[in-house]
């Protein structure tokens, strides 16, 4: 290792840097991911991804109409997560729930208020979901929980019935009060930016070199294998901080996302994962050696686990064992723990330190095995 | 007529081997759809499952130790801490040690007996806000449970009941969700790359010029690059339905002609846009990154990440344009709802027009770059 440092010469390094960054900046297809891509896509991620159903379409059908059985439709109507709309019968509820355009129904039957007025029988409410939305079909599910529970309460109170034990429920979300889902998809969205900017750039670079033969050319001068490896690695990485920055401004001066960390932090955890990202890009490219398929295993290497494994949207807990085993193995899910901490709660020792060590060793790891498979030989 | 189209096929197959006889090509066709077939299913779950639940009990009363009984009992928690302070509660969810802190105050079981309303505080981590709401209907549920228990006993049944059903999916399993989505998530990916790229390579490599002098047309030519995508996609999606339906076991309603009909549509319009993407391109880079900018957006725009209905108007308007978004909706709706054919080709038509309009396009601007 020593040996492979000790090669660098800082001149041709600053050259070979110099001859990289230019061919990024004249490449007008660099241009675009470094700086507009970012942008494009932190808006869509901030716009397109809400898991917040605040404004569930919901049918409503009234078998009774009695005044009791209207209280109960005024607390629905009351809650405003649900837009409900009223259907005169049952066929065309079905109808509506299996081709997506209404999310749920609800069924006041006919004998509600009889029911309700008889001594010793129970009078039910009927729910019934759209199960191939499964995250909706929950919210559908507390939403008319929440209001047939106001309107017992409401009802017991006006009778005077205050009577009946009763447990008031307080949820409390700690560092986003709202719960708004924004909050911590858009820090989650950064770091698969960030994965998008290293993996997929660097993937292609040494390739490129191969196919286009301008390998050969560079492998006939004195260039070492350490300066090769870092002539590609640190003009991506200034491009990737650059990206970074702009993205973190964006999330909190347009997005309106609380940062509530220090930059420093932001940019010591940022450093370490792209490092481990553009290994990762390094080493498909080098070993890979052909565009068309080293963009592929990328793709499916980089921004689909980025997407689905890194906990981002996906709650990491709630999946089987192996898996969670894998997604630990993953640099991205590290960082999109740091970077939802920061965001959201400040700087947490107790959950950056842990996630920065594993980032560091992450890093160390691609760029060895890159310095592994980087060859000064044409075969 | 007849010339025409042995040229055509000739190309067909040229193309098909160019793509199936590099090995690390095959190899990249085939391997990440069987990997991915393998994790997503189990890993894309919005359920909360194997969770950690912490109670800060100062309550000495028999409600309290009743109630968290029952919460470390729940499917949700496998993982139950005990808490004795405040600090300790801050510490566990700051380092996220638990999702939820359930805090019984000093005097709730008291409260509770008396008939005045007993506070319960529900603690709950907001960087994971999305799991902390279902936790939390969860917790709602099994406290609402045991109130009607305790009331019954005492002679006052409760008046009315909620009955839930979900239907498509009784259970609202996940993988109801995500397997049919991935039918169209996975195979974009192999028919854009493989339309966008093949040309890129060949006018890079320059055997996109000896292709031009050939006496094929430009359409023949894109014909020629549409039909290997299209077979690569079809391949791939089979692969995936027949897991969901055999190994994963979601049962399939619907009508498997009406799928392979939308398929056929949805792959045509990715083709288009895969020859829209390299008839702007001139390297395989630029052709990659068009790829790139085409999917992200098509990705998250297509109510697998997060739904629709969720979106601002102007979004879902935008999504209108998105080919997954139909397909997605034509695949799911024939395979948990039994979708009729009517609604079926309410869904292709987008899909046409879309193939129409990029396809034309990626030809026009074809015949401008080489006129």
């Amino acid at each position: 290792m020593n040996e492979f440092f000790a090669s660098i010469s800082w001149h041709r390094l600053k050259a070979l840097c110099y001859k990289e960054t230019l061919q990024i900046l004249r490449d007008p297809s660099s241009n675009i991911i470094a700086f507009i891509l970012p942008v494009v896509m932190l808006f869509i991620f901030g716009y397109a991804i809400n898991l917040d159903s605040n404004a569930i379409k919901v049918g409503l059908l009234m078998e009774d109409t009695s005044p009791e059985a209207r209280q109960f439709a005024d607390s629905l109507f009351g809650s405003k997560y649900m837009r409900i709309c009223s259907s005169p019968n049952r066929r065309d509820l079905e109808q509506r729930l299996t081709n997506g355009r209404i999310r749920g129904f609800i069924i006041v039957p006919q004998d509600f208020s009889e029911k309700l007025q008889r001594p010793g029988s129970i009078a039910p409410i009927q729910v019934v979901t759209d199960g191939a939305e499964p995250n909706i079909a929950r919210f559908v599910e507390n939403y008319a929980r929440g209001a047939w529970l106001h309107w017992q309460m409401q009802r017991a109170l006006a009778r005077g019935e205050n009577a009946s034990p009763r447990i008031d429920l307080q949820p409390r979300f700690w560092f986003n009060p709202s719960a708004e889902s924004r909050n911590y998809l858009i820090p989650g969205s950064i770091t698969i930016i960030m994965t998008v900017i290293g993996a997929l750039l660097t993937s292609l670079v040494v390739a490129r070199e191969w196919e286009r033969g301008t390998m050969e050319a560079l492998l006939a001068t004195p260039i070492t294998r350490a300066e090769l490896l870092l002539s590609k690695l640190i003009p991506y990485y200034g491009l990737g901080i650059i990206s970074l920055l702009i993205c973190v401004a964006i999330a909190v001066f347009v997005l309106g996302v609380p940062f509530r960390g220090s930059i420093f932090m932001l940019l010591v955890v940022s450093t370490f994962f792209l490092l481990s990202t553009l290994g990762l890009g390094l080493f498909l490219s080098t070993t890979i050696r052909n565009q068309f398929n080293a963009a592929q295993a990328a793709l499916n290497a980089a921004f689909l686990p980025a997407l689905m494994l890194s906990g981002f949207i996906y709650e990491i807990r709630s999946m089987p064992l192996p898996i969670r085993l894998l997604t630990r193995l993953m640099p991205v899910s590290y960082f999109v723990t740091a970077l939802q901490t920061l965001f959201q709660a400040g700087d947490l020792w107790g959950i950056l330190i842990p996630n920065t060590l594993f980032l560091v060793l992450a890093s160390a790891f691609f760029l060895f095995l890159t310095a592994r498979a980087t060859r000064r030989r044409l075969d | 007529m007849k010339d025409l189209f042995y040229r055509t096929w000739a190309l067909i197959i040229k193309e098909l081997q160019t793509l199936l006889n590099d090995p690390q090509g095959r190899r990249i066709l085939i391997l990440p759809v069987l990997l991915q077939l393998l994790l997503f299913p189990f890993a894309v779950t919005l359920d909360v499952k194997n969770n950690t639940i912490a109670v800060l009990n100062q309550d000495s009363g028999s409600v309290s130790t009743e109630l968290m009984q029952r919460f470390s009992q729940a499917e949700a928690f496998t993982h139950f801490i005990e808490l004795h302070n405040e600090a300790e509660m801050r510490r566990t969810i700051e380092n996220q040690n638990a999702l939820v802190v359930v805090y019984f105050p000093s005097n709730f079981s008291r409260q509770f007996k008396s008939g005045r309303p007993a506070p319960l505080q529900v603690i709950l981590d907001g960087r994971r806000s999305n799991s902390g709401q279902i936790v939390f209907g969860y917790i709602q549920e099994m406290v609402q449970q045991y109130t009607d228990e305790q009331n019954t006993a005492a002679g006052r049944p409760p008046l009315s009941q909620l009955i839930v059903r979900h239907w498509f999916n009784p259970n609202l399993d996940y993988k109801y969700f995500i397997l049919p989505s991935l039918v169209a998530i996975i195979t974009t990916i192999s028919a854009l790359v493989v339309t966008a790229l093949s040309v890129a390579r060949e006018r890079e490599h320059g055997t996109f010029d000896q292709l031009l002098v050939s006496p094929l047309t430009p359409e023949m030519i894109m014909i020629g690059k549409a039909v290997p995508a299209q077979i690569v996609g079809a391949v791939q999606a089979t692969i995936i339905l027949t897991a969901a339906i055999f190994v994963y076991r979601i049962p399939f309603e619907g009508s498997l002609i009406l799928l392979y009909t939308g398929m056929f549509f949805y792959t045509l319009s990715l083709v288009g846009f895969g020859l829209l993407i390299s008839s702007l391109c001139s390297t395989q880079q630029q052709a990659f990154l068009g790829v790139f900018c085409f999917m992200m957006p098509g990705t998250l725009l297509s109510g697998y990440t997060s739904p629709i209905d969720n979106m601002p108007g102007w979004l879902q308007a935008l999504t209108w344009l998105n080919p997954l978004r139909h397909y997605i909706i034509i695949v799911k709706s024939i395979f948990l709802k039994d979708a009729s054919a009517g609604f079926v080709w309410l869904n292709i038509l987008p899909l046409i027009a879309i193939a129409a309009l990029t396809l034309t396009l990626a030809i026009w601007i074809f015949r401008r770059r080489i006129g």
